[in-house]
């Protein structure tokens, strides 16, 4: 398939192939895979570029993967000096104020301790809608819920339910990795399989529950690979519809064994971008999350594809101790301006996309 | 409404498909395509006309050191966070000794040349310049590429000389070539605000002029982002233009993005965006240099590579040592492994080049 043929084929609104993709993703003229991408995202959503403020807690880094996930940086075993839990009371501190700083979504993920149990879990929940009833709590990996059901013996749709009812609103899109079995396996020998993410999110959209969808991307993979993962997802989203966003996460080298010691680059974090927008017809929301890519690049990436630069987040701890040089937050007026100077219109979103405030 | 926009569209189109084929932009035309051409559009023509001047699709760097050899400065500059006022505890004149050292690392790890820049200060006259120059090249073979206008125009002061006795003297000394730092904006209203004590565009322009006249290649630069213009940028195009198209004897031109951090100057950054366009549309304004430095410094490894489809041909230096910008805040450094990698996955050859621009080696994979 050549570019045009490519480019009729998107603009008679057809779906592309995963050899599409592929040939998008090799071409050389990234100003085409641009002004695609960039198309199909106005069609999409117009001017409008979104961004929401949150708070990210990550409520332990002790994790029974620590030693398998081979591309982690943030995961401790028991026994490792940097490994912490957080009691209720830094829990409750980490979510102190955030009202009044206009934040309205806590984004809380961890690591699968090998002690603690479901009420540990379920109470940081409960504890976090009772003083903060108005904060929507997106929370908990697929590969976390997976690990609820065998702590309780319960069904993926009961431990959801339960959730739910404890005070979680929607799940965030972690633990995809790379979905191609043979590299998940080299990735991460011991998490839950690509079979059991795409259980626990199907659930949660046929409870209702909105979830997101990550890719994570610049390691051991090839570009098959991440076509695949896209592909997958389309597949899921045509059948549920639940899916929010797509979150294409930049892989960082530093404090983790895997041997590749490379940052992702410029280019290849905009034409991921531009794939997915193009790929991924069913999904509406694609975002740029600047805490990997810097904001620099997400700015630009906002002209190849994507139309949601993630928020100001407070205390980012896992791409930083990968390290990722970017700032832990960003003042709001500074990603106003950023969005408004690549000539697009900044919205304030929650975390199900309804329009808080726009900058007209 | 809508059909005048059309015809604007149109109109915008066709002054870009002339200028990336090649043609002279007019001032006007230039301030229209910056405030009006979209980003895609301007990045487009740029890489095409990059593409017609350099086909043979390879983008060059330079070994080389930074190297200040005093912060004692009394020009004041606003946006420097690098000077020391003479007498401030924290000054200081490197010694021949580290000197010395600092040239032989450079050596050491293949480099090929200096970049070697003050602090303008008030007690060093031509003599001491002469000393250090001709005792560097009677050490060390390698390429002395120093004293931007400023300095030279304040050592001629100093010392009760005509710019260009100075310059015959340092070049004769051993003064290879001179770098274009201290441009700024080549517009004084900008200038008086930013560097009140600094020359004016006159001075700055005529510096270079007679650099070129007695052989001599200079690089130009530009700083924006600050307190100037849409206009302010073309007039600084246009100036360089104009005299390039009479002497030639500018080897390179390198915008950046002013670092407020530690300043007395309180702006806003330059965006990647703001700083895209600026490259694109140098690249299609100065169809007489010939080639175009990125900033991966001020930028960034990300965008520092995407510059090189907006018209940059040249991913500037490796940079052993950098003082000045980092103090306000910027820390990329790159290993050289890194800068291969980065213009090979952007589609281009690597190349090691010198300070004229000829290439040393070309790095096949």
């Amino acid at each position: 398939m050549s570019l045009d043929s490519i480019r009729q084929k998107i603009e008679a609104g057809q779906r592309l192939s995963t050899d599409d993709a592929l040939t998008l993703y090799r071409s050389e003229d990234l100003f085409a895979l641009a002004e695609l991408a960039d198309a199909v995202n106005v069609e999409k959503n117009g001017n409008k570029v979104y961004f929401n403020i949150n708070r990210h807690i990550n409520p332990t880094n002790v994790c029974v993967y620590a030693k398998s996930c081979q591309f982690c940086s943030f995961a401790a075993s028991m026994k490792d000096d940097h490994g912490y839990t957080m009691s209720d009371e830094q829990i409750l501190e980490a979510a102190a104020g955030m009202e009044a700083e206009g934040a309205r979504e806590i984004h809380i993920v961890g690591g699968i301790h090998p002690r603690l149990k479901y009420d540990w879990y379920r109470g940081i929940i409960s504890m976090l809608h009772e003083a903060h009833p108005e904060v929507h709590l997106k929370a908990w990996t697929a590969v976390e819920i997976d690990h609820f059901t065998r702590l309780t013996g319960w069904s993926t749709e009961e431990v959801l339910a339960d959730m739910h009812k404890a005070g979680v609103g929607s799940l965030p899109g972690g633990g995809a990795e790379i979905f191609q079995e043979e590299v998940r396996e080299k990735l991460c020998g011991h998490k839950s399989w690509t079979d059991r993410w795409f259980e626990v999110h199907s659930a949660a959209h046929k409870q209702g529950m909105r979830s997101n969808a990550t890719m994570l991307y610049g390691h051991i993979e090839s570009l098959e690979d991440r076509v695949d993962h896209m592909d997958r997802l389309r597949t899921l989203q045509d059948e549920t519809g639940g899916f929010q966003a797509f979150i294409p996460l930049a892989y960082h080298p530093e404090n983790n064994p895997l041997p590749v010691d490379t940052f992702t680059t410029g280019m290849d974090d905009l034409r991921t971008l531009a794939v997915a927008r193009l790929f991924l017809d069913n999904f509406r929301h694609v975002k740029t999350y600047w805490i990997m890519v810097t904001e620099k690049l997400s700015q630009l990436g906002l002209r190849f594809g994507a139309n949601d630069i993630d928020g100001t987040v407070v205390r980012e701890r896992i791409t930083h101790d990968a390290g990722g040089t970017t700032p832990e937050h960003i003042r709001q007026e500074e990603l106003v301006r950023l969005i408004q100077k690549a000539g697009r219109v900044p919205v304030e979103r929650n975390t199900v996309y309804e329009e808080i405030k726009v900058w007209h | 409404m809508a059909l005048s926009e059309a015809q604007s569209r149109t109109e915008l189109s066709a002054l870009l498909d002339s200028a990336a084929a090649g043609e002279r932009l007019s001032r006007e035309d230039a301030l229209r395509l910056f405030r009006e051409a979209d980003l895609l559009d301007l990045g487009r023509a740029a890489d095409m006309r990059r593409a017609d001047m350099h086909p043979e699709g390879q983008v060059t760097f330079i070994l080389d050191r930074n190297i200040n050899y005093t912060n004692v400065c009394n020009v004041y500059c606003k946006f420097c966070a690098f000077y020391r006022r003479p007498g401030h505890e924290e000054t200081y004149v490197l010694t021949r000794e580290e000197l010395g050292q600092k040239i032989q690392e450079t050596l050491d790890v293949g480099g090929s040349q200096i970049l070697m820049q003050g602090g303008v200060h008030p007690d060093l006259k031509i003599d001491w310049y002469e000393e250090m120059l001709s005792w560097i090249k009677e050490n060390y073979e390698i390429h002395i590429h120093a004293f931007s206008p400023v300095e030279i125009r304040r050592i001629a002061e100093f010392s009760d000389l005509s710019v260009k006795e100075t310059l015959i003297r340092l070049r004769d000394a051993g003064l290879d070539s001179v770098p274009g730092g201290g441009a700024e904006i080549l517009s004084d209203p900008v200038r008086k605000k930013i560097a009140p004590l600094k020359d004016s565009s006159d001075e700055w322009l005529e510096v270079m002029e007679i650099a070129h006249e007695i052989g001599m290649r200079t690089t130009a630069t530009m700083m924006f982002g600050h307190v100037e213009e849409d206009t302010d940028i073309v007039e600084h195009l246009d100036r360089l233009r104009e005299l390039q198209d009479r002497t030639g004897g500018f080897t390179a031109f390198i915008p950046w993005t002013f670092q407020p951090e530690n300043t007395h100057l309180k702006t806003n950054k330059a965006t990647s965006v703001e700083y895209l366009r600026v490259l694109a549309l140098s690249r299609l304004y100065l169809d007489n240099f010939e080639n175009l430095q990125l900033s991966y410094v001020t930028m960034g490894a990300k965008i520092g590579q995407v510059a090189m489809r907006f018209g940059a041909n040249d991913f500037g230096s490796l940079m052993l040592e950098e003082n000045v910008v980092s103090q306000a805040g910027a820390k990329f450094l790159m290993p050289r492994e890194e800068i291969e990698r980065l213009i090979r996955d952007a589609g281009f050859m690597p190349a090691l080049r010198n300070q004229r621009y000829d290439v040393l080696e070309v790095l096949e994979a």
